[in-house]
């Protein structure tokens, strides 16, 4: 009990500058077996110490004292004073032990799960998320638990806000697998497919030695959306594509690849036969929804390519080539199309004539300059990004052993060194 | 398109037969001269390719087919390959009467006959080797061809011809094994070989005779037909000189130079290489004399009578369809045409006239609108329809719009895979670490 007050002390009195909470740090690691054995007696110690001044020594106590299973009463009662640190510690002081921190707030999420009410969790963790992030463009291992929180409670906005980031550091792959695919799931929930696909690709394309069941799901929801968002898709993977992914994922996925094939058949009978077919294995997969949305999907599709080919259609022709049942039924679905702005057009109720017209807009407006020089921008700063890292990656020693030396290490080189491919692959010795 | 290729056919049965007749053309197939035009092995698989298909397709032209199996009966028994003698009584089945049973007796001697060369030629071939002397082994090799092939078995033919070419010492002897090589390779079927034996005697440092030049543009071009590349194959048909005669009468006639030639050419050109390699070549238009129909559909199409340039195409189709080389592709082939007089019709104007064009091209607005729809969505045809006035507006793409489309998108797509691949490259890269570390 004494060497706890003797902390305690030491604590308040090395919160200061950086080199003292180097100090600490070094003191708590000694302590923290010793803390772990009777976390009890802690209880009585956090009300001693204030979580936002002396945050790290707060992170050790409180890590220790929630250690191990609690009931739903205690989870009740924990889940504010985790709230609580979480809310006001000091980014700066929790940096010197990532781990606790991770620790300490994936165990807020779980008894968040467990009183099942994510919605209490969502802003305590986007905090934490901030407060851990090194940089904006750093994956902590919360993003993922964020975004399930996110996804729990439906609150699909708050998550995309952390989405909006460009991510580039990784802690841990699976961090990434997790993060793309909810990330994705929420884009899905607020039909930003664009942004959607580009998460999904992302965790089809990972590199990966094993296929793994994220990437299996992910690639399922891959090939919905790109169905509903471009109306095809493309079987085969991208050369970059780990030899995993493209050896197993289509094995995985079958019945979504018949789908696929079916729907660019672009008959929506027989399309929407397979769907009822199948209705079963899409609903275990939780993804009828979706399949749902591809199916009408079709319908825009199909649209869409006639304004294209004609000037003038009668609803009766409309309706005869996309297969919808009545004329009214295709004159709903093209009077959505044109408030939804995907496709522009007049509808001429007198001799049921619908004219299309072409996209009115002209490319001559400020706001179109604008995008167009916000958008150069954003690529200038990527491909000095790029450079940045390229001449990183030409000094690397470990690369330069693998590429130069390839015959010393004995392991074959495994990995795919085209993204950085200025230095020459073989060397003549 | 279909019903009226029925009226075609239908229309092409009813004439009367006999007239002094071009050998392709409205009426019926004369099968008599069509086949005087052939020799040897491929007068009888072109017969009995005709005989297949009058039989399976029970048509009215089971006469047409009956006449087919006489011909080719008659043409075997000059031959010596009991196998398919054997086959075509099968497929006579006794419907010519007695004249035209199995005979059991001439199958023997044959044979017979047969199995004596083959010991003589096994031991000639035999000395021989034994004595090393090069140019007799080629021969040898050469009469072991022979024999296989006049008795049908082709693979071995094939292989004992390719075997001669250890012994060649002039270019002459190679050309002479490419052309058995050929040959045997066409009646196979094995076009890969066509080409790979074409081009081996092309290679060949001394000058080629113009009639062995001539003989391996078709030869060239019967492999490009049959492996569906159609420019190739007009390109090698329009090449093939005057000089052809009917000194390739064992694969092709002059006329079917023509025929494949001018539907390939048609099919696959654009008007103004059309003009020049077709109409304005001296050398093609020997050929197309042979067969007005072709030559005359041709013109047609240049100058932009598509309703009778159509006319023709459907009188020929049926006589085309059993032919033994182009049956295949006739549909291909008769589709693309359309589609490019289809495309050249519509290219002149800002707006045209469906009910024009449907008259023009002897189809129904309906039917016209559904075929230029397919194209347009092909992007063959810039224009749309405003199916409401029946007329086709020419569409001019507008270039500024475009580029500012394609710049949008091209950014955002090269912003995507600048991202994703930088993220899988610290992926690597962490793995590479991680790898490190742990071997430390």
């Amino acid at each position: 009990m004494g060497s706890i007050e003797n902390l305690v002390t030491q604590i308040q009195g090395l919160s200061g500058s950086v080199d003292d909470i180097a100090h600490l740090h070094n003191i708590l690691k000694i302590a923290d077996e010793s803390l772990h054995a009777e976390p009890s007696a802690l209880s009585s110690v956090l009300d001693q110490v204030d979580p936002a001044k002396h945050s790290l020594g707060y992170l050790y106590f409180l890590e220790a004292f929630t250690f191990g299973p609690v009931s739903k009463e205690q989870a009740l009662t924990l889940i504010p004073i985790l709230a609580r640190f979480i809310n006001c510690c000091d980014a700066q002081q929790i940096r010197f032990a990532p781990d606790k921190f991770v620790s300490v707030c994936k165990r807020f999420k779980d008894h968040v799960l467990l009183i099942e009410s994510p919605l209490r969790g969502v802003s305590p963790m986007r905090a934490a998320v901030r407060k851990l992030q090194t940089t904006s463009e750093h994956l902590t291992t919360l993003h993922p638990d964020f975004l399930l929180l996110c996804i729990l409670s439906k609150s699909y906005n708050i998550g995309l806000s952390v989405l909006e980031d460009d991510i580039f550091d990784v802690d841990q792959p699976r961090d990434l697998f997790l993060y793309c695919y909810y990330g994705g799931m929420i884009c899905i929930g607020q039909k930003r497919f664009r942004k959607a696909l580009e998460l999904l690709h992302n965790v089809v394309t990972a590199p990966m030695n094993t296929i793994n069941a994220i990437a299996v799901e992910a690639y399922k929801k891959y090939i919905l959306v790109s169905l509903i968002h471009y109306g095809q898709f493309s079987t085969s993977l991208p050369k970059y594509a780990s030899s995993a992914a493209q050896r197993n994922l289509k094995n995985f996925c079958q019945p979504y690849i018949e789908l696929a094939t079916t729907y660019s058949s672009g008959k929506i009978a027989e399309f929407k036969v397979y769907v009822d077919t199948n209705r079963e294995k899409f609903d275990n997969d939780k993804n009828l929804g979706l399949v749902k949305q591809v199916v009408s999907s079709m319908y825009k599709h199909n649209i869409q390519r006639l304004t294209q080919t004609y000037l003038t259609l009668s609803l009766q022709d409309i309706a005869n080539t996309v297969q919808l049942g009545s004329p009214k039924e295709a004159e709903m679905h093209v009077l959505q199309m044109i408030q939804d702005g995907e496709i522009f057009a007049t509808i001429n109720q007198k001799d049921g004539m619908v004219r299309f017209l072409e996209d009115p807009e002209q490319y001559k407006t400020c706001q179109m300059i604008e995008r167009i020089d916000s958008s150069i921008q954003r690529i200038m700063t990527l491909s000095r990004k790029l450079n940045a890292m390229d001449e990183l990656m030409s000094y690397d020693p470990l690369y330069l052993s693998k590429v130069l030396f390839p015959q010393v290490g004995r392991e074959r080189q495994r990995f795919d060194f085209d993204d950085f491919d200025t230095v020459p692959q073989k060397f003549p010795i | 398109m279909e019903p009226e290729d029925e009226i075609y056919e239908n229309g092409g049965g009813e004439q009367p037969p006999p007239r002094s007749k071009p050998i392709i053309s409205g009426e019926q197939l004369d099968v008599e001269t069509y086949a005087s035009l052939y020799r040897d092995r491929t007068k009888v698989a072109r017969l009995l390719f005709i005989a297949d298909r009058c039989d399976n397709e029970a048509m009215p032209l089971e006469a047409l087919g009956m006449e087919a199996l006489r011909m080719a009966y008659d043409e075997i028994k000059k031959g010596e390959n009991t196998q398919l003698f054997r086959e075509v009584v099968g497929k006579i089945r006794g419907r010519l009467g007695d004249k035209y049973e199995m005979d059991a007796a001439w199958c023997e001697t044959v044979d017979r006959r047969a199995e004596q060369k083959k010991e003589k030629l096994e031991n000639e071939l035999n000395s021989y080797r034994t004595n090393l002397i090069k140019e007799s082994i080629r021969m040898g090799y050469n009469d072991f061809g022979d024999f296989h092939y006049a008795h049908g078995a082709l693979g071995d033919a094939f292989k004992s011809y390719v075997r001669t070419r250890d012994y060649c010492t002039t270019s002459k002897h190679i050309i002479s094994m490419c052309m058995n090589a050929i040959l045997v390779s066409i009646e196979m079927g094995q076009f890969t070989h066509v080409t790979s034996y074409v081009s081996k005697a092309e290679q060949t440092p001394d000058a080629l005779d113009p009639i062995t030049v001539a003989k391996l543009r078709c030869a060239a071009g019967l492999a490009h037909l049959e492996t569906k590349k159609y420019k190739l194959a007009a390109r090698k048909f329009l090449e093939t000189g005057p000089e052809l005669g009917s000194h390739y009468n064992e694969v092709i006639a002059p006329q079917d130079v023509a025929t494949y030639g001018g539907l390939c050419a048609l099919a696959s050109f654009d008007r103004t290489e059309l003009k020049n390699k077709v109409i304005d070549n001296l050398n093609f238009r020997n050929f197309l004399e042979l067969v007005p129909e072709v030559r005359e559909l041709i013109n047609d199409f240049y100058s932009s009578h598509y309703a009778s340039c159509l006319e023709y195409l459907g009188n020929l189709k049926p006589n085309l369809l059993l032919d033994i080389h182009l049956h295949d592709h006739v549909e291909t082939l008769y589709d693309q045409i359309r589609h490019k007089a289809l495309i050249q019709y519509t290219h002149p104007f800002v707006s045209v006239d469906l009910r024009m064009m449907a008259n023009a091209f002897k189809t129904s607005v309906a039917g016209l609108e559904k075929e230029l729809e397919a194209l347009i969505t092909d992007n063959q045809i810039q224009a749309r329809i405003d199916s409401h006035n029946k007329i086709l507006y020419a569409r001019h793409a507008d270039q500024r719009n475009a580029t500012f489309q394609r710049v949008l998108q091209t950014g955002s797509e090269f912003d995507r895979d600048v991202r994703s691949m930088l993220l899988r490259a610290n992926l690597i890269k962490y793995d590479h670490n991680l790898r490190a570390s742990r071997k430390l």
